[in-house]
């Protein structure tokens, strides 16, 4: 498997377009390219946290400062986040725009990715969360924008998946 | 030396900067010395705190940030520090204050009772740029005074007792404060664009 760079770049220009210039992620392998693009756009300020919890509190502090800001991380690490997403963003009723690798779903070769893919929608149903699958390249600018719309007037958390068949050649 | 004491040592200089707390006792003795709009307190989600601080911080270069964080939260936390030290926004005071106590969930030993953990020398080997250990009042206040006049992110780990505020309650609810708090900086904004534009 490759990551897809044409993909990559098509998801990246679609965060600029929403107007995104704030960027909390914590790196992985699908995020590669879109976090090179991000790394050397000099208009895009990038943070990579330590644990992904850490963005939930960095991009509340970029919402209150009123700049439009995204998420990057994997699954996994949105399941690392929960506690923050309940007890300050849907507790203070802060939208964040989360962008998360949906590993370990269908097509997954690697077990260890596999738990939590299986479990990222029942997750995000169980919480309530807004999300969509962006899986067509061409749509992805699109959802990124309404995602970003919808966070801001439902004052939620939204979820986009980034899937295999988005982030794979 | 008494957190309480510390904060109210503190308040006036906060009337004009960003204010994020974490929950329980600190939330509380800063709320009891009079609440204001740039004071927002995270009653849950413990560790967030100085995260909150930092997204402030690097997106309003021109405010001056302040975290009121505890020995508690930082744990929960530890690679907080080390984001907070590799984007150190000059802006940003965190003031950690460790009472060795998890105080406001039943008084448990934390892991720097005694001197075990040492959250200074934490944030200085995750790269913090300036960091301080103090123990009395005026120390306190000379770190923190140091620290507002900016230049450099400072860390203050504030060595206090174990003890906190009779009574727990505020009269103001959890997305009212962040809804005022964000009303509060888009205003200031606002007010500066408009300064800005008449010259």
């Amino acid at each position: 498997m490759t990551v897809s760079r044409d993909n990559s770049k098509m998801v990246y220009e679609g965060i600029k377009a929403a107007g995104i210039r704030y960027l909390s992620a914590m790196p992985e392998t699908w995020l590669v390219y879109l976090l090179q693009l991000a790394e050397d756009d000099p208009e895009m300020t990038l943070v990579e946290v330590a644990k992904e919890e850490e963005a939930i509190g960095i991009a509340a502090g970029a919402y209150f400062a009123g700049t439009p800001n995204a998420l990057l991380m994997q699954n996994h690490g949105f399941l690392a986040s929960i506690n923050g997403i309940v007890s300050l963003a849907l507790l203070y009723r802060i939208p964040l725009l989360m962008l998360i690798a949906h590993r370990g779903h269908i097509g997954e070769p690697y077990p260890w990715h596999t738990q939590g893919g299986i479990l990222t929608e029942p997750v995000l149903r169980g919480l309530g969360l807004p999300f969509d699958y962006v899986r067509d390249p061409h749509k992805a600018a699109k959802q990124i924008r309404e995602a970003q719309t919808f966070a801001l007037s439902s004052l939620s958390p939204v979820a986009l998946l980034l899937t295999r068949e988005l982030m794979e050649d | 030396m008494k957190r309480a004491d510390c904060i109210k040592a503190l308040y006036p200089e906060l009337h004009d900067r960003l204010v994020v707390t974490i929950m329980g006792a600190c939330a509380q003795e800063l709320y009891d010395l009079g609440h204001c709009d740039n004071f927002f307190y995270l009653e849950h989600a413990m560790g967030l705190a100085s995260s909150i601080g930092l997204g402030l911080a690097m997106n309003l270069p021109y405010e001056k940030v302040v975290v009121l964080d505890g020995d508690g939260s930082v744990l929960m936390n530890l690679g907080g520090l080390a984001t907070l030290a590799r984007y150190r926004p000059p802006n940003l005071t965190h003031i950690i204050f460790d009472n060795g106590s998890l105080l406001s969930t039943g008084g448990f030993a934390s892991h720097t009772t005694a001197g075990i953990t040492d959250l200074a020398a934490i944030a200085r080997g995750a790269g913090c740029p300036k960091v301080s250990l103090v123990t009395e009042l005026y120390q306190f206040l000379e770190a923190a005074a140091d620290a507002f006049e900016g230049g450099e992110m400072a860390t203050i780990v504030a060595k206090v007792e174990a003890v906190g505020p009779d009574h727990y309650g505020m009269d103001l609810k959890l997305p009212e404060n962040a809804f005022i708090f964000e009303r509060y900086i888009k205003q200031r904004k606002q007010a500066r664009q408009q300064v800005a534009g008449n010259k």
